[in-house]
């Protein structure tokens, strides 16, 4: 096994959430050089030989090698009759993944690395304008994201001739409106154009046809803040950082009720035990651990079987969930599993575009089964239906990813947890609530309550 | 306005001008945004938010004099205003809760702030308090999963929340708004 640091964090060694780094500070401490290196001394075929090298891969969820994926994008000499007027690199900011927080926690951290990132990016597909896609209710972000792009304009960094070279970009933040799909790239690209983001049908895919028809390349916040680290330090380097196939470092993140929840970046690989409790410090007390959800809402539940699984694409795919965004959500041992699956799946059903019928249809069916049950009225047949409706939602059934993501959470619920579905319909209800365990956490959190925090902000 | 005039609002607010409808201000941020994209129509979504930012929420003449602006259909636009869910189609109150109801808040207590602030705002989801001070409505994940519960009201993110927290932010807004009030007054 090669060596690796295992306090190495490129991406977040700059964060700072109070006071983020402003252009002569972000330069001080070593920004811009990546995007100089690239511009002034490489190739755009270079970059892309370099990035390819690396292994980086896409970090929004589906793992995608970032490298093949801006390959595919046409590359065309000057005078070719069939070159676009432009192509485009857009930034998916677009954060709603819920259990899902390290985007946010860069963008409001260090701004001027998603800049220098999207230089970086936009030059090796010679695009000359770039958005960054950034969802409507992060306000902070929008805010520090417009001013570092000021200042590179003011430094030379954005606009005509970068740093003296050949080469000019224009970078525009774009803040949405809302709904969760806006995440998928084909929905985003078309949110962009000002449409209902309904994700497009594929082929053509957008590195070919993409924003207002021309290739473009959606990329997602922490998978752009890896190239500066990797243009200035090499491939090897990025490879050195994790222990196992799986390059770089990963930001991980821990909600739900354990000891301190939060995001740590940490090499690709570390172990589930690793993150929950040399991290997260495991559950608050009087808890035990039940499952989680190991890559945001749209991943399968593990349990504590799988403490030891290495947090990486291969690994956790081997247990049959996904890494995902590595946003760990807890269950833990007073909430209800069947409560929490209806919760995912009211999310999934309002946010579903309504585009097809199994996705639209289908997850609101699956919430007025699992309202059912969890009030007490379902029968066995329920679980059949549910069963049924995992596969009549599953990947080639549906227009986009969405409605299997939703299946996820719902099928291995229904594997690790069937017994408390049982027990709900055996029952007549929800056996936490039967002995008022849920009503008496309830009533504690009325009357005892910590002291009030300034504005309700609670700063750590 | 009365419930009954509310349901069946009989909309004859064609062809609006944007000339005599949206203020100067207004159609110079629209314009603005039409030259940092492609196609005209592709700004409706920040042209809705420009109004909405101006005005609280999007009438049928605010839509009428957007896609008149933009030369793109009404049933374009109405379809992106009613896609998205920061757009309000309704009137709403002066503050706007968001209240997270995805799933690491609600873990962590979304539906005791939940049951605490229809108890104290009476009212449901969905709906404005009689004064017009507040609409209370859900949203998916704000981000702020490692501090839930969390909710937004005017841009500003709440984390943490507690029911005395909550019971604290309401009184503030409320005296905040009274404050104004009376200075315009």
């Amino acid at each position: 096994m090669p060596s690796y640091d295992p306090n190495a964090m490129p991406l977040t060694a700059l964060v700072n959430l109070d006071k983020p780094l402003d252009f002569q500070g972000y330069v001080a401490a070593g920004g811009y050089q990546g995007a100089g290196k690239a511009i002034l001394e490489m190739q755009p075929s270079d970059v892309l030989e370099l990035v390819k090298d690396s292994g980086l891969k896409g970090r929004g969820g589906a793992g995608f090698p970032t490298g093949m994926k801006w390959s595919f994008v046409p590359m065309f000499a000057d005078d070719d009759e069939h070159k676009p007027d432009n192509k485009y690199l857009v930034c998916n900011a677009d954060e709603m993944e819920p259990g899902t927080f390290k985007d946010r926690f860069l963008l409001e951290g260090v701004p001027h690395q998603l800049v220098e990132a999207m230089i970086i990016a936009a030059y090796t597909i010679n695009a000359n304008k770039a958005y960054i896609f950034l969802r409507g209710e992060y306000f902070l972000c929008a805010k520090r994201l417009q001013c570092a792009i000021e200042q590179a304009y003011e430094n030379g960094w954005l606009g005509s001739n970068i740093q003296g070279s050949n080469y000019h970009l224009d970078l525009y933040l774009h803040t949405s409106a809302g709904r969760y799909i806006c995440g998928e790239e084909t929905a985003l690209i078309n949110a962009l154009e000002g449409k209902r983001a309904n994700p497009r049908a594929k082929p053509p895919f957008p590195q070919v046809s993409g924003l207002f028809g021309k290739p473009t390349i959606v990329n997602n916040v922490e998978t752009l803040s890896n190239l500066p680290h990797i243009l200035k330090h090499g491939a090897e380097w990025f490879k050195a950082l994790s222990p196992n196939s799986d390059p770089g470092t990963k930001i991980y993140g821990v909600s739900g009720r354990v000891k301190t929840t939060g995001l740590w970046e940490m090499p690709m690989g570390m172990t589930i035990r690793d993150v929950l409790y040399g991290k997260a410090g495991g559950l608050q007390d009087g808890l035990e651990l039940r499952g989680f959800l190991p890559g945001g809402a749209s991943t399968d539940f593990l349990t504590s079987e799988h403490l030891d699984v290495p947090m990486d694409y291969d690994n956790i795919s081997k247990v049959g969930s996904r890494l995902g965004t590595a946003g760990i959500i807890v269950l833990d041992s007073q909430n209800c599993p069947v409560g929490m699956i209806l919760n995912l799946l009211k999310f999934f059903a309002q946010e579903s575009c309504g585009y097809c019928t199994p996705c639209r249809d289908g997850t609101p069916w699956v919430v007025e089964i699992l309202t059912r049950i969890e009030n007490g009225q379902g029968s066995i047949d329920d679980i059949d239906s549910l069963n049924k409706l995992c596969d009549f939602m599953w990947l080639g059934k549906t227009h986009c990813a969405l409605a299997p993501g939703a299946v996820e959470p719902l099928r291995s619920g229904l594997k690790y947890f069937q017994d408390d579905f049982l027990q709900h319909i055996e029952q007549g209800c929800c056996p936490l609530k039967k002995d008022h365990i849920g009503v008496g956490l309830k009533q504690n959190h009325l009357t005892k309550n910590p002291p009030a925090a300034v504005n309700g902000v609670k700063h750590e | 306005m009365t419930l009954a005039s509310l349901k069946y609002q009989q909309i004859n607010t064609v062809n609006i001008d944007y000339r005599t409808y949206l203020s100067a201000g207004e159609i110079a941020a629209i314009e603005h945004e039409t030259t940092l994209l492609e196609y005209r129509e592709a700004a409706g979504i920040e042209a809705l938010k420009i109004v909405q930012n101006n005005r609280g929420w999007i009438s049928d003449d605010s839509l009428f004099a957007i896609a008149n602006l933009l030369q793109m259909p009404v049933s374009q636009l109405e379809g992106v205003a009613t896609f998205y869910n920061l757009i309000y189609r309704q009137p709403v109150g002066k503050y706007v809760i968001h209240l997270c109801d995805s799933i690491s808040c609600y873990l962590t207590g979304f539906e005791t702030i939940a049951d605490y602030l229809q108890q104290e705002l009476g009212i449901g989801f969905g709906q404005t308090s009689s004064d017009g001070l507040f609409t209370l409505l859900t949203n998916a994940c704000l981000g702020g999963c490692d501090k839930g519960p969390t909710m937004m009201i005017d841009g500003k993110h709440y984390q943490h929340l507690t029911v005395d927290a909550v019971q604290t932010i309401l009184v503030e807004l409320t005296n905040s708004a009274n404050g104004l009030t009376e200075g315009e007054q």
